[in-house]
């Protein structure tokens, strides 16, 4: 066991876990930070999707070792009160369903539209094919992505 | 809109149940706010004096807080279940709140029903009852204006939570009304509106849970919290129908954060201050297995063992006419083969239980609440009174969430360290401890006359049952059918040949099965379009001309088949590109789709789906396009990816490298048209799912002239 300091969404906070957990379980059962959701362990379905320095990155596979110093945004930091662009389309165009994908989906479009603020439809190809969902709702993240980059251009 | 502001509420008596009770976020969910007892209502903070029924309760505030007894899993019954209540009431949608119902016997006997989700029956099953509950409060409320004012009932009209008496302008809202309403008696038969007066149904309502699911509130099973809460994973026996023969927890216990190593029925428990010390727990267990009888046995075994079932007959399902005799100058013969598939909801499986001396709680993502009520009845002997099981959110249900094997970990783990625990599934876990969809091989033959019409069909199902596995059956009596394996095939065939002959093969494997979104329809539908297509072309027609003769006079199959080929017609096909058709009746609903595809470098693409639903009367349309464009996607990953395998006895898959399911870049445009309809609402749910792997598969041959007859779909 170690003590590793950590920022989230802008907090500091000190966790006391061994060097190998993983950044979500350090979220999760550390930090009772349950918006970033667990999926597949293997960094293959985005479900635990966060921003490390402003890089999407699955923090199913990130050991908290490597993270220490870091600036680590989770679901719960991408804005206060549901209102970052995203999340507004996201509401506009009743993305979820189940919704257990959704925070993934949502930090892994976050990153692409500092990257890309108004994304071709291969650019979110690229950036959202990494974010499994299984109730379908692809489209209409494609189409709520698109409708975030008109509102905020 | 004012959807957030509802949701708002929601979380403030999430934070304050939370704290008070201690319980987690989750509590708010799932308080009773119908209580007999005269405990304080969790809906709101004024007094509910006004219950009419077992569905909700209307606050001196005028909140009406309305309890939904379904699971939502992603299919909108949180906000449709509510609309069709609230549409009754002449409520204020605005400030209307939702609640998960409480489950056990008392509540379940209030509302007339047990709990269960599945067969896309939410809305078809809540109609009727969830409309008179409405209306039964109105009338009450109405009573008691009229009381109030010594006016006649009739002169008064109700509109959103206001009771208006036009004649004299005078009005007063529900919340005034409550308590008096209380008194009065609940009318056994209100009157119901006509639907064309409808303000909510058929509108596209904001769905209440959305807000939540966008900034990582909404709880789900996984995110279960509790004081003093420890984590477990069970270690289970990798080949199916194994078990635990002995196990050595020394290294596991060395573990840093592990607490607890103790056997329970699916394997051995792991019990730790978190999931990530419980998965390395695991990893260090050492279990000594009994694999079982099935042990030797793979894929290409249960191949070999329907093959030859196929080759014998079967027991009689459906016989009209004479479909043995020679009829015609043509025969078609063909033999399909569908895998077994995983469900693999994105919410791994998981279940948190607290089992105390006297009583029970169990938090569970469920379909089936009932069964959850029973199980941990059933395994810690306590009264009903004692048990109390909380529903969260879904992350996906699809069937998998119908078992109770997940329940049946949380309770004996919890039981078992004397402390409240949450039991998690890895991915792994998840994968290859399914209740899988059935494989299923088929046998048809048909005949076509010098015209090109049918005139004989044979179909032989050969597939495991889910209904013998799911109520437990040791032994298959003579004669057995498997009514949801036969879906579609017998009086629910829907065209008119006029010789039929159906046989059913129970096949036992020893992969467990279970319900797999649209069930036998799943594996059904593809067999049946797919065969009704090349019956098309052994009589050299056009398929689609063959099915719209074949379904003459059966006006809903027509109108979606209409709809859904004028709607691709109206688009020009795409150079290198062919399209298939396929309709399907199931759910009570008639779904026609269209798909165009084309092949690049040997692997089939998915450019557009075009869908047609006729679901009679339509409670929300945003949602049901949802659903059906959510059915499309799913069985596209099952008509171009999806297969189990069996080696050695052992789920060959294990996570989303090897049982890859559908992603955003590789999607089709999905356009979905809703034919309207007055009729009773049809399901929404599953009707999507079985046309589109025919649809595609009709499509390729279309394109290629190559019938693939087996799934997923493969041209190499």
């Amino acid at each position: 066991m170690s003590t590793y300091s950590i920022t989230v969404n802008g907090e500091r906070k000190s966790v006391d876990v061994t060097p190998d957990t993983p950044l979500l379980w350090v979220l999760r059962d550390s930090l009772g930070m349950t918006g970033t959701k667990f999926g597949c362990g293997m960094a293959q379905c985005g479900a635990c999707t966060v921003h490390i320095d402003g890089q999407p990155t699955r923090s199913c596979v990130m050991p908290v070792a490597a993270v220490a110093g870091k600036k680590i945004t989770t679901i719960e930091g991408l804005s206060p009160d549901r209102s970052h662009a995203l999340q507004q389309a996201w509401i506009a165009e009743e993305v979820p369903q189940c919704g257990y994908c959704q925070s993934g989906q949502l930090m892994s479009a976050a990153a692409l539209l500092v990257k890309h603020p108004k994304p071709t439809d291969a650019q979110i190809d690229q950036a959202m094919s990494g974010n499994i969902c299984r109730c379908g709702t692809y489209n209409r993240i494609r189409k709520a992505i698109h409708r975030a980059a008109e509102a905020t251009s | 809109m004012t959807t957030p502001s509802r949701a708002d509420v929601s979380r403030r008596d999430f934070l304050k149940t939370g704290t008070t009770a201690g319980a987690g976020l989750l509590v708010a969910f799932s308080i009773p706010i119908v209580d007999r007892l005269g405990r304080t209502l969790g809906a709101t903070t004024a007094a509910a004096p006004l219950e009419p029924n077992g569905w909700y309760a209307i606050g001196t505030d005028g909140i009406v807080t309305i309890v939904v007894d379904k699971a939502e899993m992603g299919q909108g019954v949180m906000t449709a279940l509510p609309m069709i209540l609230a549409e009754e009431l002449d409520a204020d949608w605005n400030r209307v709140r939702v609640e998960f119902a409480p489950t056990g016997p008392v509540h379940q006997k209030r509302r007339g029903r047990g709990q269960s989700t599945g067969g896309s029956s939410s809305v078809r099953t809540s109609y009727d009852p969830l409309r008179k509950a409405g209306a039964q409060g109105r009338a009450m409320l109405v009573v008691a204006a009229a009381q109030k004012w010594g006016v006649d009932v009739a002169s008064l009209r109700t509109e959103k939570s206001v009771v208006h008496h036009d004649a004299t302008g005078r009005s007063i809202g529900y919340g005034e009304l409550a308590a008096d309403a209380a008194a009065i008696a609940p009318p056994p038969e209100p009157a119901l509106k006509d639907p064309k007066t409808y303000r909510l149904i058929g509108t596209r309502m904001k769905r209440v849970d959305t807000p939540s699911k966008v900034d990582g509130s909404a709880r789900f099973g996984v995110d279960v919290t509790l004081p003093g809460m420890l984590v477990a994973t069970i270690a289970r026996c990798g080949a199916c129908g194994g078990r635990v023969k002995s196990f050595d927890a020394t290294k596991a216990k060395a573990i840093h954060g592990v607490r607890h190593v103790v056997k329970v029925s699916n394997g051995i428990a792991v019990v730790a201050d978190g999931y990530w010390p419980a998965l390395q727990g695991k990893r260090a267990l050492v279990i000594e297995w009994d694999e079982g009888a099935h042990r030797a046995v793979g894929s290409a075994d249960i191949a070999k063992q329907f093959a030859e079932l196929a080759a014998r007959p079967g027991t009689p399902v459906h016989k009209v006419g004479d479909a043995g005799a020679t009829h015609g100058a043509t025969s078609v013969r063909a033999e399909y083969h569908l895998p077994f598939l995983a469900h693999a909801s994105m919410e791994p499986m998981n279940c948190t239980a607290d089992v105390r001396a006297d009583r029970c709680e169990v938090w569970a993502p469920t379909q089936f609440q009932s069964s959850t009520f029973s199980t941990a009845q059933k395994l810690t002997g306590l009264p009903p009174e004692s048990i109390t099981v909380h529903s969260t959110f879904l992350g996906g249900g699809f069937g998998r969430r119908a078992e109770i094997d997940f329940v049946t970990d949380a309770v004996e783990t919890s039981k078992a360290v004397a402390a409240p625990v949450k039991v998690m599934w890895s991915r792994e876990d998840d994968m290859q401890h399914d209740f899988y969809r059935p494989a299923s091989h088929h046998r048809l033959a048909a005949e076509v006359d010098a015209s090109g019409t049918p005139v004989a069909w044979t179909h032989r199902i050969v597939a495991p049952s889910v209904i013998a596995r799911f109520s437990g059956m040791t032994a298959i009596p003579k004669g057995f059918v498997d009514g949801d394996a036969t879906a579609a095939t017998g009086e629910d065939f829907i065209y008119a040949i006029p010789n039929r002959s159906v046989e059913y093969h129970h096949a036992d494997t020893p992969v467990p099965v279970g319900w797999w979104r649209s069930v036998g329809l799943s594996q059904n539908a593809f067999v049946l379009e797919s065969f009704i297509d090349e019956v098309a072309h052994a009589g050299k027609q056009d398929p689609i001309a063959l099915r719209r003769a074949l379904l003459a006079g059966k006006a809903r199959h027509l109108g979606v088949l209409d709809l859904a080929t004028d709607k691709a017609n109206a688009r020009p096909l795409a150079k290198g590109s062919a399209r298939g058709v396929a309709v399907v009746e199931g759910f009570g609903s008639f779904v026609a789709q269209v798909a165009e595809v084309s092949v690049k470098g040997g692997e089939i693409v998915v450019h557009r789906v075009v869908c047609a639903i006729d679901c009679g009367q339509v409670i929300n349309p945003d949602t049901v396009e949802a659903q059906v464009e959510s059915g499309i996607v799913y069985g596209l990953t099952a008509a171009l990816k999806g297969e189990i395998a069996l080696d050695k006895g052992r789920i060959k898959q294990s996570n989303f490298h090897d049982y890859r399911v559908m992603r955003l870049s590789e999607m089709p445009a999905i356009e979905v048209y809703i034919v309207p309809s007055s009729a009773r609402p049809g399901g929404v749910g599953e009707p999507g799912t079985p046309p589109i792997a025919p649809a595609v598969a009709n499509a390729v041959f279309n394109l290629t002239g190559k019938r693939l007859r087996r799934l997923p779909l493969k041209l190499v």
